[in-house]
């Protein structure tokens, strides 16, 4: 004891020196928070200076960009605001109101990774070089999905179930198989440009929104708006690079205001041409192939109880923006979603799904109103459908007219 | 002791922490508990590669193929390749095995030495303490390397006894040799030994903290679990990105071509902020701490 009755005198002076020891973790957890503020305010070094253009040239720029060759890392956040059911409520409403396929039958099948990307962020990584030859890469967890277009082959690999789906790039194929398989992915912010701008004329207000950054390139923004009422998009803008004129950036806001619904962008972008081993893929031994002529024929027989083939009576109301999809149900499928009895479906579930949506009344009679961000899907107790991307309003007037 | 610390070469203080760092890895590795602890690790890959060669004997695949059929990450390549069961092997330990035994060895190297009263032995050779706790430190990352490379070299021994060896297809679908497959297993093996600073400077400040070898190890594995688990809860979505074990299976990254870098860098940046953070508060409590035991 008698060392420390010693110290007494000095212990105050000690305790202070010993408590500023425990200001260097404190200091360290300061700047460590400061950098991870500060650091992004200060990268983002404001919208760069580029001379002026009209929204005109720079959509002729779109149009005349010869970018065959590119690679970068594209992040997409989706928030459509659907009930968190997964992939399978997702499957169930792009089933509906845009009349989409599911095949089951192999994990590897692009069909089915599309629907994932439907909800959430996702990172994906692109590779280009000319007509012949992209990849299209799907980031998880430790995993990765690939599709690889080259010459004549398209595949497909998933590495965590070390599946692979194989088609060939005929033509025959390409049409059907076109819109899903990336072939044509690396170039869709582009025809997602032509096609609002072929649909605008005078319904949507097209004008050039400043300049921006994306993956440390400049680029113009393009901001394209519903001129009509009743449209649940609020604006879209595409940035597009002020060197190349590809499109580097898409986002969608909806009109409710709020986060985008879809937001989709490079982070990363080269235009380099890409090492040709990106676009070698061969399966190995253990890799189970599936071949895409069997898929077709398993799809065909599995697809015949749901799917689009009974959806028939498909009728577009109105023009443009407002435009609303009108059409007929399957009987089972309309009395459930509209909430009508239905023997066979338990009571629960009926509770289930009806509680999913509102109920609304109109001249049409009663039916029931699937709501997201985006689109809206009012479905009537005699079993029809009106699906858009317009609001609740318009579509009970657009029922009532029906 | 200032005083003889000042008339004291360099040199020789150098070699008076070489010897330190050698007697104190000596000591740890030399334990019961540390053998024990590696014995299960090497067991890991082992239990892995024989429970997937008997679900494949037959020719079926693993846990029915599908997209979801479970089990850790790379599990579906092993049987063409024996050098997954190395990735398999460490994304299966790494969640849980690894950090536990590096938070044993953590938590034990300050108040174990206090529990078994040995401590202010230690302090009265000239080392210092801040040259002590560097050494413990850097006993416990040895460790983490050790434990990382036991399970590397038993999952890829075990790999090469049941399974082919070959080329290796990345999860990108490109294939590089063995040779550059061999390496990117070693980089991820050290990628992993590295995610475990994080915990490892975290369980020794806990050790700084109490005199009990047993409190300061029971903490580490259960922030260990508590971290786990908050991870999981999407609402805290927020501050996940902060927890140490957030990042760890960007190792994967390592196996895309081209490399995947972003949520490596991030990884390896937020371990180093860990070790930075309770490395220093380790160093404030041990260097103002009264040593009584």
């Amino acid at each position: 004891m008698a060392p420390y009755e010693s110290e007494d005198s000095q212990s105050q002076g000690t305790g202070r020196r010993k408590a500023v020891r425990y200001a260097v973790p404190v200091a360290v957890v300061g700047v460590a928070a400061a950098t991870i503020g500060l650091v992004p305010a200060l990268a983002d070094s404001g919208d760069p200076d580029l001379p002026k253009v009209t929204a005109q040239e720079l959509i002729e720029k779109i149009a005349t960009s010869d970018t065959e060759q590119l690679s970068g890392t594209v992040k997409i956040h989706t928030d459509l605001g659907l009930p968190s059911l997964g992939g399978a409520a997702v499957g169930g409403f792009t089933g509906g109101g845009g009349g989409g396929e599911k095949g089951d039958g192999s994990s590897a099948d692009p069909r089915t990774k599309l629907t994932e990307l439907a909800t959430g962020e996702h990172t994906l990584r692109v590779a280009a070089d000319g007509p012949d030859r992209q990849k299209l890469s799907v980031l998880d967890d430790a995993a990765e999905y690939s599709v690889i277009h080259n010459g004549a082959d398209v595949w497909a690999y998933d590495s965590a179930s070390n599946e692979a789906y194989h088609a060939k790039d005929t033509r025959a194929a390409g049409d059907r198989a076109g819109k899903k398989t990336p072939e044509q992915l690396p170039a869709t912010p582009k025809q997602l440009t032509d096609e609002i701008l072929k649909a605008s004329a005078d319904t949507t207000s097209i004008t050039v929104d400043g300049t921006a950054q994306v993956a440390g390139r400049d680029a113009y923004r393009l901001q394209i708006k519903p001129k009509q009422s009743g449209s649940t998009v609020g604006a879209i803008t595409v940035s597009v690079d002020a060197k190349t004129g590809t499109p580097l950036k898409f986002t969608l806001t909806p009109a409710s205001g709020g986060a985008a619904v879809v937001d989709a962008g490079f982070t990363s972008v080269d235009f380099g041409k890409p090492a040709a081993s990106t676009f070698d893929f061969k399966p190995s031994k253990g890799t189970k192939v599936t071949e895409a002529d069997e898929l077709r024929t398993q799809d065909r027989e599995k697809a015949v109880p749901q799917g689009a083939d009974q959806l028939d009576g498909l009728n577009v109301i109105g023009e443009g923006w407002t435009s609303i999809a009108e059409l007929k149900l399957p009987k089972e499928a309309g009395g459930m979603a509209s909430g009508a009895a239905s023997g066979e479906l338990p009571a629960d579930a009926q509770k289930f799904l009806s509680s999913l949506g509102d109920q609304v009344k109109g001249d049409f009679g009663t039916g029931t109103v699937y709501s997201t961000r985006l689109v809206n899907v009012l479905i009537t107790q005699d079993g029809k459908a009106y699906a858009g991307a317009v609001t609740k309003d318009a579509l009970v007037k657009a029922a009532d007219a029906g | 002791m200032s005083q003889a610390e000042a008339l004291a070469a360099p040199r020789v203080k150098a070699v008076w922490t070489l010897g330190l760092l050698r007697s104190e890895l000596s000591t740890t590795f030399r334990r019961w508990r540390t053998l024990a602890l590696l014995a299960v690790l090497t067991g890991v890959p082992i239990l892995i590669g024989v429970a997937v060669k008997i679900e494949t004997s037959d020719g079926s695949t693993i846990g029915g193929g599908g997209p979801d059929g479970g089990g850790p990450a790379f599990i579906a390549q092993i049987t063409n390749n024996g050098l997954f069961l190395v990735f398999t092997s460490l994304a299966a330990t790494l969640p849980f095995f690894l950090p536990m035994a590096v938070g044993v060895i953590a938590g034990d190297a300050v108040a174990g030495e206090a529990n078994a009263g040995t401590l202010r032995y230690l302090l009265v050779a000239p080392a210092g303490r801040t040259r002590l706790l560097l050494t413990k430190y850097a006993t416990t990352m040895t460790f983490c390397v050790v434990a990382t490379l036991v399970v590397a070299v038993s999952a890829l021994v075990t790999g090469a006894v049941l399974f082919p060896l070959g080329d290796v297809v990345t999860i990108s679908g490109t294939r590089i040799g063995f040779a550059e497959g061999l390496w990117r297993a070693f980089l991820i093996a050290l990628v992993v030994a590295a995610s475990l600073i994080g915990i490892a400077a975290l369980g020794l400040f806990v050790s700084t903290l109490t005199n009990s070898g047993i409190a300061a190890m029971a903490t580490t594995v259960g922030l260990l679990i508590t971290v786990q688990i908050l991870d999981q809860i999407p609402q805290l979505h927020a501050v996940q990105p902060y927890f140490f074990s957030h990042h760890w299976l960007s190792f994967a990254d390592l196996m895309r071509e081209p490399v995947y870098w972003d949520d490596l860098t991030k990884n390896l940046q937020l371990q180093a902020l860990y070790a930075a953070v309770f490395g220093s508060a380790a160093w404030a409590r041990f260097t103002a701490k009264d040593i009584t035991a």
